[in-house]
């Protein structure tokens, strides 16, 4: 085929009958002098091209081509695509929204009987009126901290030796097993909570209360102030829960946090190691200060996971309507572990109290997770993190 | 050869930078000539040095322990191992097996200091102990992880092995009833129905809205990201309260698999519409541009590049979601309802799925549903592990990273588009052609 043939092939498709949909570029005689100087304005604006196009060409009697629209008609096929997506985005947020507007409406009634008494008032009987979330909201945060108390220290570490120290198959296979790890059904946590963890720490919640019982929060002690020793005072408590939920958050920090970790800049490293650094000094003073938007946001976002844990919470704690300081005795309580006890026997207006405390807790988890992601959005490990 | 350009001794402020340029010019010029005219026999200016001869010694090894350090290891542990047995087994009042990993676990690492320590400075027992930290993390997380699995599927395995447990309901066993009666068929059905209503919801309507965020954009494409954002945000008991309110209490009157899979869709929409999201995000723009700039609309752009180049990683990602959809509990709890019979309508009556008979099972004090309960969390640990593998067997790869059998195909199709354009395409002409002649053609 020669190059005449191809040109040849490409007017025939051209002036065929494709030619025709497509707008052309207009070309406009220069009219003369009265015109020069807008036409020149005209060329500059559109990117410079034959800047002074209106004063010299008026010569030859055509002046610079008009800019070209830029916009070009749909065709039906896009118009369709276009509208259909549209509507996919407006149903997704249509179904949020009613979500939303569905738990605000229905927890208006609750909230407006208990007014702001809702957030101070202990106990939770909505038939006499006397309902407020103080214990419960008390007992989702001391889980949520214990489990960052004990996940933290976990993920960083994880994090640090996966993105540092291990290399090769090993890392890539210990990644997938985080990201595994993630994935695993809350009511196993559960499971291992009731059944097997539970025995376990009990002899660790012993020793902490006798030997740290001086410190408030440690102390395991019953009504009259004695101090309990028997086990039984031990079981179904924060701690547990704390434990179980922080294991189960562990893999979402970490792997958030690897994921900053493992974006620090290969150069800052190599000069860190040149300039005599050890592996923790480099650590210390590139990866960390790197990773810091990671590290903080994997926290949070792991802290918005264990305030909103359900069933792995529900199954060890035993309920209790009051705040107790005490994290290590029986009884606490949370606010899904709240809904998931009282929904069934719940009236009306109780359903409605319950869904304030739920509107109340997805609020906490809201600014939780948009405080994450914009510190991870915002940090130098960059936003593509999340 | 080096040739240094030298300036005046004397160059300061007021030297005229016209004529030393020209002087520079001259020496670059001089220098230029010599090598253009240089002997090609002579030795140039830089050469490979002649390793002939030179033996060359075994590679040392970068990343390899020394004895030294190997020892450290070792005798830090055997000296911890047996400071803190005899501990706890004879000198100190000590019990318990935390306890005693704890107190191992401290007098490890003082030794390991220690003996650094004699050898080291503070920095390198800094740097030592902090690896000591970090593995160890690593290896709690990870020890305690599939700990909790095999945990599950050991106690599991008491139920597993009987046959009656896949293929029966709970419909005619009671409490009591041996394990040899009586199976979790009928939670399979539901997890299987449910999950599919969900998906049948959640693929279309959770892709074409990632597609809308990335292909689409504008105003409201940043609205609805940011509402999908804030609602992975929606604690799942919170999901299952709302469609107990709103479906169940308001319109169906009775807990059924539907308004279980409805609660499940409102919690893997956002997850599902995230993840594609971030997949989507990978498809190189070149790909995009280069589809636009052979004319083709954008429908046939998203159909035709972008969605088949990201579809391992959307894949993954409708996997990972499914994966958490079947695992969880909470909202199920609210609006699926218990049951022991077999139920294939989702539409009417309860119909319960795996997580929520582990759940109900596990409630009863009888070793036997116990044993039950923890062969189901098995059976959904496996179903999940496998979801998972799958995932990553096919998702493991970047937007538009091929397998070397995609890519040989690609490749055999494309020559084939090539002999069928340039082919056909000369025939067409051939047998089209007005001109007879082209050579005469002013064109």
């Amino acid at each position: 085929m020669t190059d005449k043939d191809v040109f040849q092939t490409i007017d025939d498709v051209f002036l065929d009958d494709g030619f025709d949909r497509f707008e052309r570029t207009e070309v406009i005689a220069g009219s003369g002098e009265e015109n020069a100087g807008h036409e020149g304005d005209r060329a500059a604006g559109a990117g410079g091209a034959g800047g002074s196009g209106g004063g010299t060409d008026e010569g030859d009697g055509s002046g610079a081509p008009r800019p070209r629209s830029l916009a070009s008609r749909r065709s039906t096929s896009d118009t369709v695509f276009q509208t259909v997506a549209f509507a996919a985005g407006a149903t997704t947020v249509g179904i949020m929204l009613a979500v939303g507007l569905f738990l605000s409406i229905r927890a208006g009634s609750a909230l407006s009987v208990a007014g702001i008494g809702f957030l101070f008032e202990q106990q939770w009987s909505p038939e006499t009126q006397t309902f407020g979330i103080a214990a419960v909201l008390f007992g989702t945060v001391t889980i949520a901290l214990i489990a960052l108390c004990v996940g933290v220290p976990l993920a960083l570490g994880t994090a640090l030796l996966l993105s540092e120290v291990v290399r090769g198959k090993l890392r890539s296979f210990l990644v997938s097993l985080v990201d595994l790890m993630a994935a695993v059904p809350s009511i196993v946590f559960g499971l291992w909570g009731v059944f097997f963890l539970q025995a376990a720490i009990i002899p660790v919640a012993e020793w902490i209360s006798r030997y740290l019982g001086w410190i408030p929060i440690f102390a395991v002690t019953g009504d009259d102030g004695a101090v309990l020793t028997e086990a039984s005072a031990f079981t179904s408590s924060a701690f547990i829960a704390g434990i179980v939920v922080g294991l189960m958050v562990v893999p979402t920090q970490a792997s958030v946090m690897r994921e900053a970790f493992s974006q620090a800049p290969i150069g800052e490293r190599e000069g860190a190691f040149a300039l005599g650094a050890t592996r923790w000094g480099m650590i210390r003073t590139v990866v960390l200060p790197f990773g810091r938007g990671g590290i903080i946001g994997g926290t949070m976002l792991g802290l918005g996971r264990a305030l909103g844990e359900t069933i792995a919470v529900y199954m060890i704690i035993s309920p209790l309507f009051t705040i107790n300081w005490q994290v290590l005795k029986t009884g606490t309580n949370s606010v899904s572990a709240l809904i998931a006890l009282r929904y069934g026997e719940a009236s009306e207006f109780g359903l409605s109290a319950l869904m304030a405390a739920g509107l109340v807790l997805f609020l906490i988890t809201l600014v939780v997770n948009f405080t994450a992601s914009s510190i991870v959005a915002r940090s130098r490990s960059g936003a593509e993190s999340l | 050869m080096t040739t240094i350009y030298e300036t005046t001794p004397d160059a300061g402020p007021d030297v005229d930078l016209d004529d030393d340029r020209t002087r520079l010019q001259a020496e670059l010029d001089e220098d230029f000539d010599r090598e253009l005219n240089r002997d090609p026999d002579e030795p140039a200016a830089t050469s490979i040095p002649d390793v002939e001869g030179v033996e060359v010694g075994p590679r040392r090894g970068v990343r390899t322990a020394t004895l030294d350090e190997k020892f450290n290891v070792v005798g830090a542990l055997a000296g911890a191992l047996a400071l803190s047995t005899l501990l706890f087994g004879w000198i100190g009042p000590l019990t318990g097996v935390i306890g005693w990993f704890v107190v191992a676990f401290l007098a490890f690492l003082g030794f390991y200091m220690l003996l650094v320590s004699l050898r080291s400075d503070f920095q390198e027992v800094k740097d030592r102990v902090a690896t000591v930290l970090m593995v160890s993390a690593g290896v709690i997380l990870f020890g305690a992880l599939v700990f909790i699995v095999v945990y599950t599927l050991t106690r599991g395995s008491e139920a597993l092995p009987f046959v009656n447990f896949f293929t029966e309901t709970m419909e005619l066993t009671g409490p009591l009833d041996p394990l040899s009666s009586g199976g979790i068929l009928h939670a399979i059905v539901g997890t299987l129905i449910q999950i599919g209503i969900a998906l049948a919801i959640t693929i279309p309507l959770g892709i074409t809205t990632a597609v809308f965020l990335n292909e689409v954009g504008g105003r409201f494409a940043r609205f609805v990201r940011t509402i999908a954002d804030a609602m992975t945000a929606l604690p799942s008991i919170v999901a299952g309260l709302f469609v107990y309110a709103a479906i169940i209490q308001l319109v169906t009157h009775q807990r059924s698999g539907f308004a279980a899979a409805m609660a499940i869709t409102v919690m893997m929409l956002p997850i599902v519409i995230r993840a594609s999201d971030v997949v989507l995000r990978l498809v190189p723009g070149n790909l995009r541009e280069a589809s636009y700039a052979l004319g083709t609309t954008r429908w046939r752009t998203v159909w035709h590049v972008v969605l088949p180049t990201a579809r391992s990683g959307l894949v993954t990602a409708v996997i990972l979601g499914t994966a958490r959809g079947i695992g969880e509990t909470s909202p199920v709890l609210l609006t699926s309802g218990v049951t022991a019979v077999m139920n294939v309508n989702p539409f009417s009556g309860p119909m319960i799925s795996l997580p929520l008979q582990v759940f109900d099972f596990v409630r009863s004090p009888e070793p036997t549903m116990i044993a039950r309960g923890f062969g189901t969390a098995a059976v959904l640990i496996l179903l999940v592990l496998t979801l998972f593998i799958v995932a990553r067997m096919i998702g493991g790869k970047g937007a538009g990273q091929l397998s070397d059998r995609q890519r040989r195909a690609a490749t055999a199709e494309s020559i084939r588009d090539l002999h069928r354009i340039t082919m056909l395409d000369d025939r067409r002409y051939l047998t089209r052609s007005p001109n007879p002649n082209p050579e005469d053609d002013p064109a």
